[in-house]
């Protein structure tokens, strides 16, 4: 796809507008903070493995169904035709089912891993995918420590597929396709502070059932999908090496140091440079 | 380069540009070499699989996963050969900005080197993007990820590629006989050196920087909050190793273009090298050490991947290191190029740990390349030394440049 005549006249139009838009964006600012981050809340005990939001998913986004049922034991992963995933884990509580897609992160490492903005960490919560701006270089994929991004590695014009939490739904107002789906308010969509509040409510209202953690409040510096289970959560699947913090601050050292060492070095450089230049007999003094 | 019509026409026997252009581009001297009947039908086949790359997707001739979605030819291609181009800032500094005037003889062929190795190798990068065609995207600015460390790599790649192409101009200056242009361009060295050390830091550095969000997926052993360092440090070496590597065959392939002084300095510039090389490794060996200690680590020393870790660090480092300064102090020529050889297998080794044999070292199925990765990996590595020795036999690279060059300055 080369850059041709409109699309190039299209390309200074939006610089255009995107320098006009700073003015206006300023202006709507206000009317933007109070845009809280939506997410979801996953109840692994009202979950009863119907699979009715991974069939709604794939009709939602031009997938094909799932064929493969759950199974006890067994781990089906998300892959590039399928955005999320049921399984059913065999744990010291006994047999629990625990959904997976895309975390939602508050910092998605994908994002910040993006050199073109196409992972975007939306002001509504999702981290949405824009296939005109990826290069395809999968360094999301490297980046994401819950290995969300997949890729169509038998595609001429791959895309990377992930959840999106439904994100043109949600812009309309409507919920996300799977919280729709769901006949038994295992997935509730809504604000993350909502959702949080919501969870605590469920695990005061029975105690024991529930291991007392909320996951997604704080793992990778918090997440817009967050899970409720019955079991512990190294148990039904969560990767324990995944840590508290956010990911995107392990290379916040390397990028901030970037202006310094491009003001400092040149500086020293030329110092250098001046300092021997006299050094030598005047006939060697070339370049 | 601006109008260098009229002084061709001096230069060349009043041929014109286009007409000395065409009778450059033909082959010089015999066909049937050993190199060219290994590599034409390695570059042929390489190019049949980038067709059927481009036609049937990555997944068609790699073994990537969701998983392992960067094989050999970012691990090998980019973070390897960027290393082992690094030589070209290491010896610039040395140069144009310390003054080491010994080393001079060697700069161009050297930049030339790491130019050409930017180039393809960056250029490998192509191949590996799924979506091509949006790699202008981060370029022209309407998508700026500025939070991104493979945007500060990518950007880097490009303007340093950009800062050794004008290095390199006043040899192309020379070659076309374009006199104004040569005093332009050299003028522009200082600048161009500069700003290309200071890129490389920066970008050898930010090689490393790329994998540190992905902390949990590289193994302890290679992961830690220093990559970025020990990238930087390592590539001084893994540059000069280079250097000395490609100086040894350069020597014998070309020895016709290098003139009897040059010959003799070859020995002393070695000498140099080693030195060089063993004080940068010994810092880096030091470093590994801290990075290692700080790490608490010692269990993991007695698994397998602490073998492995340990055979990189001690066959790979610190025996080479020695040997650097064993022959350093007894002057011993052959010494030099094995250790020089031993350090780029290191260097290898240590790229490829924490790209692909450490990244996802627990995963069940473990990224394997295929044999047509390989290939496209050797095709590309063997089409850059084509150009190379293209280049190396029609301009002054080598050989001295032509009189009025020098008394032009």
């Amino acid at each position: 796809m080369s850059l041709d005549r409109r699309n190039f006249f299209k390309t200074i139009g939006i610089a255009g507008i995107a320098i006009a838009g700073i003015q206006s964006a300023k202006a709507s600012s206000t009317e933007e903070s109070k845009i809280e981050f939506r997410g979801m809340l996953y109840d692994s005990a009202r979950c009863v493995g119907c699979q009715e939001c991974e069939r709604a998913c794939a009709l939602a986004h031009d997938l094909p169904e799932p064929q493969d049922e759950v199974k006890v034991g067994v781990v089906r992963k998300t892959s590039e035709t399928q955005r999320c995933v049921i399984n059913n884990y065999n744990t010291s509580k006994g047999e629990v089912f625990v959904r997976n897609q895309c975390m939602h992160c508050n910092e998605p490492a994908c994002a910040a891993a993006c050199l073109t903005q196409a992972m975007y960490k939306t002001k509504e919560g999702p981290v949405i995918w824009r296939g005109d701006k990826c290069m395809g270089c999968r360094y999301c994929m490297v980046s994401c420590p819950f290995d969300v991004p997949k890729f169509e590695y038998h595609s001429a014009n791959p895309k990377i597929q992930k959840c999106d939490m439904c994100y043109d739904r949600i812009v309309k107002g409507e919920k996300p396709s799977c919280a729709e789906a769901c006949p038994g308010e295992a997935i509730v969509f809504g604000t993350r502070r909502e959702l949080i509040a919501e969870a605590r409510k469920r695990m005061a209202e029975s105690p024991g059932t529930y291991v007392d953690q909320i996951y997604g409040e704080n793992v990778a510096g918090g997440t817009g999908y967050l899970y409720l289970s019955t079991a512990p959560f190294n148990e039904v699947g969560f990767n324990p090496k995944i840590q508290n913090s956010s990911y995107p601050a392990l290379s916040k050292g390397f990028l901030y140091s970037v202006p310094t060492v491009f003001v400092l070095l040149p500086t020293l450089l030329l110092g250098i440079h001046e300092a021997t230049k006299n050094n030598q007999p005047k006939d060697e003094e070339n370049d | 380069m601006t109008s260098p019509a009229y002084a061709i026409a001096k230069d060349n026997d009043g041929r014109s540009i286009w007409r000395f252009l065409i009778s450059e581009l033909r082959p010089k001297g015999k066909w049937l070499t050993p190199f060219n009947i290994i590599s034409i039908p390695i570059i042929l086949l390489g190019l049949g699989l980038i067709v059927i790359r481009f036609a049937q997707g990555i997944g068609s001739v790699t073994n990537l996963t969701q998983e392992t979605p960067w094989g050999i030819w970012i691990g090998f291609d980019v973070v390897t050969g960027v290393a082992f181009a690094g030589g070209a800032y290491v010896l610039t500094f040395m140069v144009y900005i310390l003054k080491m005037n010994k080393y001079h003889s060697i700069v161009r062929i050297t930049v030339l080197n790491g130019f050409l190795a930017y180039v393809f190798y960056a250029g490998a990068l192509l191949l590996d993007l799924g979506r091509p065609w949006n790699v202008i995207n981060p370029i022209i600015g309407n998508s700026f990820g500025t939070s991104s460390v493979l945007f500060l790599v990518a950007w880097h790649f490009m303007l340093y590629m950009l800062a050794e192409l004008i290095e390199f101009s006043p040899a192309i200056a020379e070659w076309l006989g374009a006199r104004r242009a040569h005093k332009v361009l050299s003028g522009m060295t200082i600048a161009a050196v500069i700003f290309g050390i200071t890129l490389s830091t920066l970008h050898q550095s930010g090689l490393g920087a790329l994998y540190l969000m992905a902390k949990d997926k590289i193994h302890p052993l290679w992961y830690s909050e220093f990559i970025p360092v020990l990238f930087l440090v390592s590539s001084i070496f893994a540059g000069l190793s280079m250097v000395i590597f490609e100086g040894t065959i350069s020597h014998k392939v070309f020895s016709d273009q290098i003139s009897k002084e040059n010959h003799q300095a070859g020995k002393g510039i070695l000498h140099g090298l080693s030195k060089i090389c063993a004080g940068a490794m010994f810092a880096y060996f030091f470093l590994q050490l801290l990075v290692f200690i700080h790490g608490k680590n010692w269990n993991l020393l007695n698994t397998p991947m602490g073998y492995w870790f340990l055979l990189e660090m001690i066959g790979f480092v610190l025996i080479p290191m020695l040997l650097f300064f064993y022959s350093y102090r007894t002057n011993n020529i052959f010494m030099i190029r094995l250790a020089a050889i031993l350090t780029m297998l290191g260097i290898i080794l240590n790229r490829l740990n924490v790209t692909v044999i450490g990244f996802r070292w627990d995963a069940a199925i473990h990224y394997i390349p295929t044999w047509m990765e390989i290939v496209v990996t050797l095709a590309v590595i063997f089409t850059e030394i084509w150009i190379f020795r293209w280049i190396i036999n029609r301009m002054p690279v080598l050989r001295e440049s032509p009189k009025w060059a020098n008394e032009l300055k």
